[in-house]
C-alpha cells in the first residue's frame, strides 16, 4: 500500500500543491490538510506515514520566518508531532516548514529531550539582506538522514527565501552536527566542489554551507531549497540546452521508499 | 489570519480609562549589524554624504498590565531571535538622542504584525496584552565627529525613512498610536442639490473630491428634482464613485470630435477607409471593434468580465488582467504597488479563476536624478523604485504567485508620475464561472474587515496630482495583507468547484458601493451596513459603503449554501459576513441600523451618466528625423543618466556622431554603453527579488542561458495540474520613446513587440490574445486626447494585421502632476501591450541563448530603416512569424531572440551572453548595427538544418538573411565590408550587461 503523506497547510502556506505532487510522483498518496482540520480533530496525524511542512509565509512570517507556525506546533500539536517522530516516521520541512521546525526546536535537536527554551539554531536574514530566488546545487551529505542517504547525484533546484541563513548559537554545536551526521545537504558549486561560503553557490551565507539538517534519529529533515520545484525535466532552467537530471524528485522517492518500509 | 473578535473589546474599553494606559516598549537589535548599504546609498543620493552607517532596530509597543515574567517571556519567546538578536526594554523617559530617528505607523494603517502579537501572546497564555504596535528606530552614524544637524535628520526622515502618508516620526523617542474612536458613527448628511447654481454644483463636486463635471452634476441634480428630495451623502458619494473615470471609463466611451484627421497620410496598411471626424467611443470604435471583427474562436470573454478569458485546452480556460496603480504608488510606493498586485489578483478571482502568475511593468524617473531638480511634493525616483519593487515582492511572494514577466523603464518624464502596471493570469475549469445573482441570494462579503482606508480612491485616481495630494489623499492608500487574500483564493476556488455561488466580484475602487452596485445592476439589492465588520468603530455609513479596504470579495450566495460556505471559510481562516440580499426591485437600497441611507434606481445609477463630449486635435507631431535608436536619443536628453561605462572610458563619446563614421573602438564602447544602459541592462537584481518559481510551472524563466543571467524574450508556463504538454506564453511590448513622436506608430510597434517576443519562445502566432493599458495625461487637453485616439487607432490596425484580438484593457488617465511652481509634469503617452499566447508543447520552447559553435545565425524579418523616428512595421510580418513558428515547431530553431532597443548588435550580444559563446556576423551597412526595427529576430540554426529551415521562409526572400555563425572563441565580432565594427569578448559583454549602475548599489 502506498504510504500516506500529510501536507500541513497553515494560513500563508503556498508550496503545498508542489509538495503534494512531488510526494505523489515519488509513490505516496498525498493529502493537503489545513491546520484548522487537524486542530478540530477532523484529521489525525497518526493516520499518516509522512509529514511534510511546505514552503510559504505562514502568518505572513510576522515576528520572524516560521515563528508563529512554530508556536502552533508547540502549543497545539506537540504530543502528536513528538509521537510521530518517536515512531521514526519521516518528516520533511521545506523552506518555511524548515524555519518552523527550527524555531519549534524540533531541529536540529542538539539536546534531546529539549531542555531549554532558548533556540540553539536559527534561520536568519540572508547575508545579502534580501529575498532571493535562484537555482542552487545541493550535495546530499548525510547517510543517517532517511531522505538523503544513498543519494549519489547532486540535486539542482531553486531557493526562494529571505531568511535562510543557518546559524548556530554555540559554535561548538557545528562539530556535534557533523559528528552525528546531521548535516543532510550542503550548497556546492555546480561541479560539486565545496562552496566554502561563496555567493551565489551558497546563496544566503549559511554556516558551513548548510542547506539542510536532520535530527539525531535522521527521520526529520529540514531544508531551505525547493526540491519539489524540480520533479519534471522541463522545470530545469537549461532544459532548452538539453540538460537533464539532478532532479529533486530523488529526495522524495527516498523518503517515500523509507516510509513504505516502516 | 482571522483576528479574534474578542481582541477588539479592550479597544472599546480604553476610551473610558482615565489614567494613561501602560505602554511597554521593546527595542530589538541585531547582534551583527544588518546590511544597510542600500539605505546609506539612498541617503547619499539625497545629498547627505556625511552618513556612514544607519543601524535599524525594531520597536514593539505593548499596552497592558504585564508582569516582569510575562514581559521576559514575550521578549525571549516571541519577539526576539535569541541566536542573532538582543533586546532591551525602554526605561522611563529616554533623553532625546539627536542622532536617532524613530518611525511608527499612523493610526488606521494596517499593522498585521501587531495583530499577530496580540493573538500569539494570548496563545502563550499572556492575556493582558490589550494592544500592540510596531515601529522602527534608526541610529545614524556620521563619517566625521560632527553630528548631523536636526535639519539633516529631518530631511533623512522625511525623504527616506518615513513616509508621511502612512507613518509619523520623531527625532528621539516616538509615541505609538493605537486605533482610536475618532467619530461617532451613524451620521448621515443630506445634501440639497435642487436649488444649486452651476457654480455651486461644481463647488460641491470639488469639496467632496467627486471629480464630476458640470453635465454630470446637472444630471444628478435633475434626478433629485424628479424624485423631489434631498440626496444623502451616501448616495452622492456612491454616484461619484460609480461615475468616476476609474469605474466607468467615460473618456473611452466619450463622443470625440476630431480635428485634422490625417488618415490619408498614414501607412498603407491602414484599413479604415474614410476619414472620420466624430467617433462614438474609443473603446467601441477601435478596441472592441477589432475583437469583434477578428472573431477568434479561442476567445471566451472579452471586455465584459473582470478579466479577459481564452481557451487553454478542452478542460481549462486562462484569464488575464493588467491594471495600473500609478497615483497610489507615487505617494506611497510600497503600499501603492502592494495593493496594486493584490487588486489585480482579485480581478482574476472575480472570474472564478485560480491565480497562477503575476506580471509587473514599471516606469520610473532616472535613479541618479539630482535631488535639487525634484518637484516639490514628489518622492525621489530611487525611493519610488525601491518602494514599488518591495511592494510587488512582498505581495507576490507571500501570496505564492510567481512574478514571472515584466519590464522596467526609466525616463525623466516618469519622475513625478511613476507607472506601475500589475498583471495577473488565472486558470479555471471551463464553464464554472457563474455570472447572474438570483433573487433572494445573500450578499456575502469574504475576507478582510472594513476600515477608513482607501476612501474615494476611484475619484482620486481620476484627478491630476499636486504637491498637496500626498496630504489629502493619505486615506486613499493602504498596505496590503497577502495572507488574507491567500485565504480568499483557497476558499473561492473550492466554493466554485462546489457551485456555492451565483455571482462574484472583487471589492476594488469604490469598495462595496461599486462591487454590490455592479452585481445588482440587473436585479436589485438591499444592504444593512451595520452588518459589515469593521476594523475599528466610528465609521460613518458613507465611509463603510465606499471604503476600499483590501482583500474583500463579494459573492451572491443562495441561502442554502451559506452554511457550507461558512464551513469552508472557517477551515481557511477567512471571515464571512452576510450584509443583505439581492432582489428584483431594480433599485439599490442601503440601510444603517434599519434606517434607509441610500435608495437609488439602477437605471439612473448605471445609465444616467451623460456621455462626455470631447475634442481631440491630431496635430503634426514634432517628428525628429533620426536614424538613431530611441535609447541613444534618450541618453542625450538625460545626460546625467549616462551609464558609467560611457563616462569613465570615453568622456568624448557623442550620440550625435553620425553612425556611418563610427570607428570600431567607438562601436565597441557604444555597444557596451547600450548593454549597461538602465533600460537594456540586466534586471536580475529585481527579478531575483520575486519568487518566479512558486507553483512549479515556470518552464522558460525570466532569466535564461548557461549562467541563468540572459534576458528571456517571454516566459512559458505549464500550469500545475493540467494534462499534456501545452503551456502559456506571456510577453509585453512597451516603447514610450516612440510615443513621444507618433502615438499611432507606437501602438503598432508595441503590439508587434509583444507578439514578436511571444513567438520567439514558441507561442503559436494564431492563438495570441492582447491586453491594452493606456497611461495618458489629461484627456481634456485636445492634443493629449488626439494622441490617445491615434494610439487606439494603431491598436485597431495592429490587432487586425496580426489577427490578435484584444480581450481586456484598462486606461489610466490624468497622469499629470501640477508642481508648486505651476509647472505641469505629464508622462509621455504610454501604451503597454501584454500578450497571452499558447504553446502546444512546452518541451519544444526555444530560448535566446546560443547553443553550439558552428551553427548559423539568420536575421529574420523585414529589416527596413526608419523613415521617421519610429521604425515601420511591414505588412508581411504576420506571415513571417507564422513561417518561423512552423520551423520552430518542427524543431529547426536552436535559439531565437528579438531585435529591440539597441538593435542587432545588442540582440547578438545578449545571445552571446546567454550561451557564453561567440558569434561572427557580416552586415551590409554599418548603419545596421544599432538600427531599431519592428518585426525582426535573430535565429540560430544547425548547419544540417539550413536547407529545411530556409524552405520555411523561401516564399518571402526579403524576410531572411544568413548573416553569420556561432563561434567557439567567446568573441562577438561584427564586420561590414571587411571592416571590423565590433570585437568584444563575451565576458566584457556580460560584465557591461550585469553591472548596471542601478543594481550596483
Amino acid at each position: 500500500m502506498k504510504p500516506r503523506g500529510l501536507i500541513l497547510h497553515a494560513p500563508g502556506t503556498n508550496r503545498d500543491n508542489e509538495a503534494a505532487l512531488a510526494l505523489e510522483h515519488a509513490g505516496a498518496r498525498a493529502e493537503i490538510v489545513p491546520l484548522t482540520q487537524l486542530r478540530a480533530g477532523e484529521k489525525h496525524l497518526r493516520d499518516f506515514q509522512i509529514l511534510a511542512l511546505p514552503g510559504g509565509f505562514a502568518y505572513a512570517d510576522a515576528l520572524g520566518a516560521g515563528k508563529l507556525l512554530a508556536l502552533d506546533l508547540i502549543l497545539y500539536f506537540a504530543d502528536a508531532v513528538n509521537e510521530f517522530i518517536a515512531n521514526e516516521k519521516p518528516v520533511i520541512g521545506i523552506c518555511n516548514g524548515f524555519q518552523a521546525l527550527v524555531k519549534a526546536r524540533i531541529l536540529p535537536s542538539l539536546q534531546s529531550p529539549v531542555s531549554s527554551l532558548q533556540s540553539q539554531a536559527t534561520l536568519t536574514f540572508n547575508r545579502r539582506g534580501h529575498f532571493e530566488c535562484r537555482w542552487v546545487t545541493l550535495k546530499p551529505v548525510s547517510q543517517k538522514c532517511v531522505w538523503t542517504r544513498g543519494l549519489e547525484e547532486m540535486i539542482y533546484c531553486p531557493i526562494a527565501h529571505g531568511e535562510g541563513n543557518f546559524q548556530l548559537a554555540d559554535e561548538n554545536d557545528l562539530a556535534t552536527l557533523r559528528a552525528r551526521e546531521q548535516i543532510a545537504l550542503r550548497y556546492v558549486c555546480e561541479n560539486g566542489e565545496p562552496a566554502n561560503g561563496a555567493y551565489p553557490f551558497n546563496p544566503n551565507g549559511s554556516r558551513d554551507d548548510i542547506a539542510g539538517v536532520c535530527n539525531e534519529r535522521g527521520n526529520v529533515l529540514g531544508l531551505m531549497p525547493h526540491p519539489e520545484n524540480h520533479i519534471f525535466a522541463y522545470q530545469h532552467p537549461r532544459h532548452t540546452r538539453g540538460e537533464r537530471g539532478n532532479l529533486g524528485l530523488r529526495l522524495f522517492e527516498n523518503g517515500v521508499k523509507y516510509a513504505g518500509g516502516i | 489570519m482571522l483576528p479574534d473578535r474578542r481582541t477588539r473589546v479592550p479597544l472599546l474599553l480604553i476610551q473610558t480609562i482615565v489614567s494613561p494606559p501602560l505602554i511597554h516598549c521593546l527595542i530589538v537589535s541585531s547582534r551583527v549589524p544588518a546590511n544597510t548599504r542600500a539605505l546609506v546609498a539612498d541617503a547619499h543620493a539625497l545629498g547627505l554624504e556625511n552618513i556612514a552607517q544607519i543601524e535599524k532596530h525594531d520597536l514593539y509597543f505593548l499596552q497592558g498590565a504585564l508582569s516582569e515574567n510575562e514581559l521576559r517571556r514575550l521578549a525571549k519567546e516571541l519577539l526576539t531571535d535569541v541566536v542573532t538578536q538582543k533586546f532591551a526594554w525602554r526605561n522611563g523617559v529616554e533623553k532625546n538622542d539627536a542622532q536617532t530617528i524613530e518611525v511608527a505607523l499612523r493610526p488606521g494603517v494596517t499593522d498585521s504584525v501587531a495583530q499577530e502579537i496580540v493573538r500569539a501572546a494570548r496563545a502563550l497564555g499572556i492575556t493582558n496584552v490589550e494592544q500592540a504596535a510596531t515601529g522602527q528606530r534608526f541610529t545614524v552614524h556620521g563619517n566625521t565627529a560632527q553630528p548631523l544637524t536636526p535639519n539633516e535628520l529631518h530631511l533623512l526622515a522625511r525623504r527616506l525613512l518615513a513616509n508621511d502618508v502612512i507613518q509619523h516620526y520623531a527625532l528621539g523617542e516616538i509615541q505609538p498610536t493605537f486605533p482610536q474612536d475618532a467619530r461617532a458613527s451613524g451620521i448621515v448628511e443630506t445634501i440639497s442639490l435642487t436649488e444649486l447654481s452651476d457654480d455651486e454644483l461644481l463647488q460641491l463636486s470639488n469639496a467632496r473630491r467627486a471629480a464630476l463635471d458640470l453635465n454630470e452634476m446637472r444630471a444628478i441634480q435633475n434626478y433629485y428634482r424628479s424624485i423631489e428630495r434631498k440626496a444623502t451623502d451616501v448616495e452622492f458619494e456612491m454616484l461619484a464613485q460609480t461615475w468616476s473615470e476609474h469605474c466607468v471609463h467615460k473618456t473611452f466611451k466619450a463622443k470625440i470630435e476630431i480635428e485634422d484627421w490625417r488618415l490619408e497620410t498614414r501607412d498603407s496598411i491602414s484599413s479604415l477607409q474614410s476619414p472620420v471626424s466624430v467617433i462614438d467611443g474609443i473603446l467601441k470604435t477601435f478596441l472592441r471593434a477589432a475583437t469583434e471583427k477578428i472573431n477568434a474562436p479561442f476567445v471566451r470573454s472579452a471586455f465584459v468580465d473582470n478579466a479577459g478569458i481564452i481557451d487553454f485546452d478542452d478542460e481549462f480556460e486562462i484569464s488575464f488582467k493588467v491594471e495600473t496603480h500609478n497615483h497610489p504608488s507615487a505617494i506611497e510606493p510600497f503600499g501603492g504597488a502592494n495593493t496594486g498586485v493584490g487588486g489585480v489578483i482579485r480581478d482574476v478571482l472575480g472570474v472564478s479563476a485560480k491565480p497562477i502568475a503575476a506580471t509587473d511593468v514599471l516606469c520610473f524617473g532616472p535613479q541618479n536624478l539630482d535631488a535639487q531638480n525634484l518637484p516639490e511634493g514628489v518622492l525621489h525616483p530611487r525611493v519610488i523604485r525601491s518602494g514599488v519593487v518591495a511592494g510587488v515582492q512582498d505581495y507576490g511572494n507571500k501570496i505564492g504567485i510567481p512574478t514571472v514577466s515584466g519590464a522596467i523603464y526609466y525616463d525623466e518624464d516618469y519622475t513625478a508620475n511613476p507607472l506601475v502596471f500589475c498583471g495577473c493570469v488565472g486558470i479555471a475549469p471551463k464553464n464554472k464561472h457563474p455570472r447572474a445573482p438570483q433573487k433572494n441570494d445573500r450578499v456575502i462579503v469574504l475576507g478582510g474587515r472594513t476600515g477608513r482606508d482607501g476612501l474615494r480612491g476611484a475619484t482620486f485616481s481620476s484627478m491630476t496630482m499636486d504637491a498637496q495630494t500626498g496630504e489629502v489623499a493619505g486615506a486613499s492608500v493602504q498596505i496590503g495583507d497577502p495572507i488574507t487574500e491567500k485565504g480568499l483564493i483557497e476558499v473561492i476556488v473550492r466554493a466554485r468547484d462546489e457551485n456555492l455561488y451565483n455571482a462574484i466580484t472583487d471589492c476594488g475602487a469604490g469598495g462595496l458601493s461599486s462591487a454590490v452596485g455592479e452585481m445588482a445592476s440587473e436585479t436589485g439589492a438591499e444592504i444593512e451596513l451595520q452588518n459589515v465588520r469593521l476594523k475599528y468603530p466610528g465609521l460613518a455609513p458613507w465611509e463603510i459603503w465606499l471604503s476600499e479596504a483590501q482583500e474583500r470579495m463579494v459573492l451572491a450566495v443562495p441561502e442554502k449554501n451559506r452554511a457550507p460556505l461558512r464551513k469552508l471559510c472557517d477551515t481557511y481562516n477567512v471571515e464571512l459576513t452576510d450584509i443583505g440580499a439581492f432582489n428584483d426591485s431594480g433599485r439599490i437600497v442601503v440601510k444603517y441600523a434599519g434606517r434607509v441611507v441610500l435608495d437609488l434606481e439602477n437605471n439612473f445609477l448605471h445609465n444616467g451618466i451623460p456621455q462626455r463630449e470631447l475634442k481631440a486635435v491630431i496635430s503634426e507631431q514634432p517628428s525628429v528625423i533620426s536614424e538613431q535608436s530611441s535609447v541613444i536619443s534618450e541618453q542625450s536628453s538625460v545626460n546625467s543618466e549616462q551609464p558609467s561605462v560611457i563616462s569613465e572610458q570615453s568622456p568624448v563619446i557623442s550620440e550625435q556622431s553620425p553612425v556611418s563614421s563610427l570607428q570600431s573602438p567607438i562601436s565597441n564602447l557604444q555597444l557596451l554603453a547600450f548593454l549597461a544602459h538602465p533600460n537594456i541592462a540586466s534586471k536580475a537584481d529585481v527579478i531575483r527579488l520575486y519568487d518566479h518559481e512558486v507553483q512549479g510551472g515556470t518552464v522558460v524563466k525570466p532569466l535564461t542561458g548557461l549562467m541563468n543571467d540572459a534576458p528571456s524574450d517571454a516566459v512559458v508556463l505549464k500550469p500545475l495540474g493540467t494534462k499534456g504538454t501545452r503551456g502559456i506564453v506571456l510577453s509585453c511590448g512597451l516603447n514610450p520613446e516612440y510615443g513621444k513622436h507618433d502615438a499611432y506608430a507606437m501602438a503598432l510597434s508595441a503590439i508587434d513587440e509583444a507578439i514578436r517576443n511571444a513567438v520567439a519562445v514558441g507561442a503559436d502566432p494564431e492563438r495570441i490574445a492582447l491586453l491594452d493599458n493606456f497611461c495618458w495625461g489629461d484627456p481634456k487637453r485636445p492634443e493629449t486626447l488626439g494622441a490617445l485616439v491615434e494610439a487606439a487607432r494603431g491598436c485597431y490596425e495592429g490587432a487586425m494585421l496580426f489577427q490578435t484580438p484584444f480581450i481586456s484593457g484598462k486606461d489610466s488617465l490624468n497622469n499629470e502632476y501640477l508642481g508648486a511652481d505651476g509647472q505641469r509634469h505629464a508622462i509621455p503617452p504610454t501604451l503597454l501591450i501584454s500578450a497571452l499566447g499558447i504553446i502546444d508543447d512546452v518541451n519544444g520552447a526555444v530560448t535566446m541563448d546560443l547553443k553550439r559553435a558552428g551553427n548559423f545565425i539568420y536575421r529574420v524579418g523585414i529589416f527596413a530603416r526608419a523613415e521617421n523616428f519610429v521604425p515601420p512595421l511591414s505588412p508581411e510580418t504576420p506571415r513571417i512569424y507564422r513561417a518561423l513558428h512552423q520551423a520552430m515547431r518542427a524543431g529547426f530553431v536552436r535559439a531565437c531572440h528579438d531585435l529591440s532597443e539597441g538593435g542587432l548588435a545588442v540582440s547578438a550580444a545578449e545571445m552571446c551572453i546567454g550561451g557564453r559563446l561567440g558569434v561572427r556576423l557580416e552586415i551590409g551597412d554599418s548603419e545596421e548595427l544599432f538600427r531599431e526595427t519592428n518585426g525582426c529576430l535573430l535565429v540560430e540554426v544547425a548547419p544540417n538544418d539550413r536547407d529545411i529551415f530556409e524552405n520555411y521562409l523561401k516564399e518571402m526572400p526579403r524576410a531572411f538573411e544568413r548573416i553569420g555563425r556561432v563561434t567557439e572563441n567567446q568573441k562577438l565580432e561584427i564586420f561590414c565590408a571587411n571592416e571590423k565594427l565590433i570585437s568584444l569578448n563575451v565576458d566584457e559583454l556580460a560584465d557591461a550587461f550585469n553591472q548596471s549602475p542601478v543594481s550596483n548599489l
